[in-house]
């Protein structure tokens, strides 16, 4: 799927310049996400990476720069240009922010509203359905957000992103937080989803395990802007010594080990 | 993209199996259509279905099929696929393992007892919210008690800062509405007492109402909506966000920390309120008196000063710091009731006003009783 010819870019951010008073937080950065990729994306603390994906979902207006979606742009179209590409892409926070007043199933539903002429029975059972794709039991649909475990919450989350089968969908730290068992079984979620409904992930994360196991390319984000880009063999080589650091420290050793060992007693 | 989607339906040959050739899209968008058109189908032993035709099938035209699939082989018969790309297999395969089971909730029950259980939790409920409320109250003089014996435990900052935030700050809108609630009772006052020729005795209509009623009642309505909703909100927010429990492992006693500070400053400020409100309702009553009846000021103070005993101003203002402590008490106690979400915390905002609105009110109530019984 990756290999063939020139690839589709679905995302492009040029010279994108964010700034929070006189902290410059981005500048002159550039990013391409291409069609169907795991894109992850890594930076220190402070480095500017849900600000990447706010700007990208055009919840924080940048300074300066430019940024495409499906050739869209997001910053100067008209509002109804933006309204249908806001049911192309379906975004996760990083605590689920379900709407606390619904319960799971009725925030599942609430993207699904603005589809004309579904019948309130189907829009229920799709609801279901979403629920039980991301892992969630069938009794947690008519459970109120306070009530749900933090692992729970983001699975809701990612059920409402996954909604309207959005080709791309953004997800911020989807594994934070969570036990090693139920991040290994998100991050095989995230790349079975992906595979199954062709889905372009924009994948913020601090979590190396999530990274070896799911991710085609890896951003680092560093200096205000997308150092490099590439796979992760290409990650060992970078000089960097940020990117050094991080992907050949203790923990990045162990989840590349991690990793050979699932391939090898395949896993995959 | 074009949304549109059509079948044409070859029924059973000799062959024994019937074809289902479907064409265009199936999605979210055409979905309904899709599963009205599908559910007429009549159930037949072996169904084919042609996806050949098919230009995009999301999670929902899947859906539409695998629920297909269970309806016919729930009725003994089975459904094969045919020119179905990689892509769609695989998203139909993960639809078809992911079909929820229903589970049936449990019904709502709307009989009698049901009706007579909520009234008795109802009924429970209130009775435990005053109980709290009163281990609330024990708990800020036990706490008051403990820090004056260990006076190095106060927070004098804290104390100050929300003196400010609950006292100085009140200043302009209490004022104001003191006021004009001075100006209004001088103008209504002198309407109804014109007729009678007794003008002057507007003067004891105003200083009576407000020195003893109104001054206090109306500053403590108007703290009550200011201060209990804040007290809510700081405590509960705190309280969402675990620093109460932080605070608890870390030593601090959020009683100590939280609630004597807040009700404290209330303590000391809603009397210096009451006063100020005092002095701007007379304010605004003479000058209205002045304006509307030719009561000049020196007139009024003469007529305030003869006609006016002080004790109505003591019985005014030994109100307020029930009133403090009731307003503290209970925006202190609705903080701490916030449970993890945001819907929570503003439930429990707007209780707080409401309680602490009509608590004052029936506080005052049964001040009015007292003061009349024991002829003051």
């Amino acid at each position: 799927m990756m290999d063939s010819g020139p690839r589709e870019t679905v995302i492009r951010v040029r010279s994108l310049k964010n700034q929070f008073g006189a902290h410059v937080v981005h500048e002159n950065l550039d990013l391409d996400v291409y069609r169907g990729e795991i894109l992850g994306v890594v930076g220190g603390s402070g480095t500017g990476k849900s600000v990447l994906l706010r700007s990208i979902t055009g919840l924080q207006k940048p300074k300066a720069g430019s940024i495409e979606v499906f050739g869209v742009n997001v910053l100067s179209e008209e509002e109804s240009a933006r309204e249908s590409l806001e049911e192309r892409w379906g975004v996760m926070f990083q605590d689920g922010a379900l709407f606390s007043s619904l319960t799971v199933r009725e925030n599942v539903e609430v993207p699904m509203r603005s589809v004309p002429g579904l019948a309130p029975a189907i829009r229920r059972d799709l609801a279901d359905l979403k629920i039980s794709m991301v892992g969630l039991p069938y009794s947690a649909g008519d459970k109120y957000p306070a009530e749900l475990s933090g692992g729970m919450r983001k699975r809701a989350g990612l059920a409402r992103a996954l909604a309207l089968d959005p080709e791309i969908v953004f997800l911020d730290e989807p594994t934070a937080g969570l036990d090693p068992i139920g991040a290994a079984a998100f991050d095989t979620l995230i790349r079975n989803l992906s595979r199954s409904l062709e889905l372009t992930v924009f994948l913020v994360t601090h979590d190396l395990d999530t990274l070896y196991a799911i991710c085609d390319r890896i951003a680092v984000l560093a200096e205000k802007k997308v150092l490099v880009t590439g796979s992760l063999e290409d990650m060992q080589k970078v000089e960097h010594p940020w990117v050094r650091e991080y992907f050949h420290g203790p923990r990045a050793r162990a989840a590349s080990e991690t990793q050979a060992s699932r391939v090898a007693t395949g896993e995959e | 993209m074009k949304q549109d989607f059509q079948f044409e339906m070859i029924p059973a040959a000799e062959t024994g199996e019937a074809v289902l050739r479907l064409i265009g899209t199936l999605s979210v968008n055409t979905v309904t259509q899709v599963h009205e058109n599908l559910g007429d189908l009549k159930p037949c032993d072996r169904l084919v279905v042609d996806m050949a035709k098919v230009v995009r099938l999301d999670t929902a035209g899947a859906w539409a099929l695998s629920d297909l699939e269970r309806r016919l082989t729930g009725s003994g018969g089975t459904m094969e696929m045919r020119n179905l790309s990689a892509e769609s297999a695989q998203l139909l395969e993960s639809v078809r393992r992911a079909m929820p089971e229903k589970e049936g909730a449990p019904p709502d029950r709307k009989d009698f007892a049901a009706l007579l259980e909520r009234i008795g939790q109802t009924v429970v409920a209130g009775a435990r919210f005053l109980l709290e409320l009163t281990g609330y109250l024990g708990l800020f003089f036990a706490r008051l008690g403990r820090v004056m014996r260990h006076p190095s435990e106060f927070r004098l900052t804290a104390l100050v800062a929300h003196a400010e935030d609950v006292g100085l700050r009140a200043v302009p809108i209490v004022a104001l509405m003191a006021f004009l609630i001075g100006v209004v009772l001088a103008f209504q006052g002198s309407a109804q007492l014109r007729q009678f020729g007794a003008e002057v005795f507007v003067v004891d209509l105003i200083a009576i109402s407000i020195l003893r009623e109104l001054g206090i009642l109306l500053t403590a309505i108007i703290v009550a909506g200011r201060t209990a909703s804040a007290f809510t909100a700081a405590i509960g927010s705190m309280k969402m966000r675990e620093e109460i429990d932080a605070m608890r492992t870390l030593g601090l006693d959020p009683a100590t920390v939280l609630f004597l500070p807040r009700i404290l400053a209330l303590l000391v400020m809603l009397p210096i309120l009451g006063l100020i409100a005092d002095v701007m309702g007379l304010f605004g009553g003479a000058l209205m008196a002045w304006i509307d009846l030719g009561i000049s000021p020196s007139m009024f103070r003469t007529r305030l000063v003869e006609g006016t005993d002080v004790s109505h101003v003591f019985v005014g203002l030994v109100k307020a710091p029930v009133f403090a402590l009731i307003i503290g008490v209970v925006g202190c106690h609705a903080g701490m009731q916030v449970k993890g979400d945001a819907e929570s915390l503003g439930r429990m905002t707007s209780n707080a006003v409401v309680t602490a609105i009509f608590a004052v009110i029936v506080a005052d109530a049964m001040f009015s009783i007292f003061f009349a019984q024991i002829g003051l």
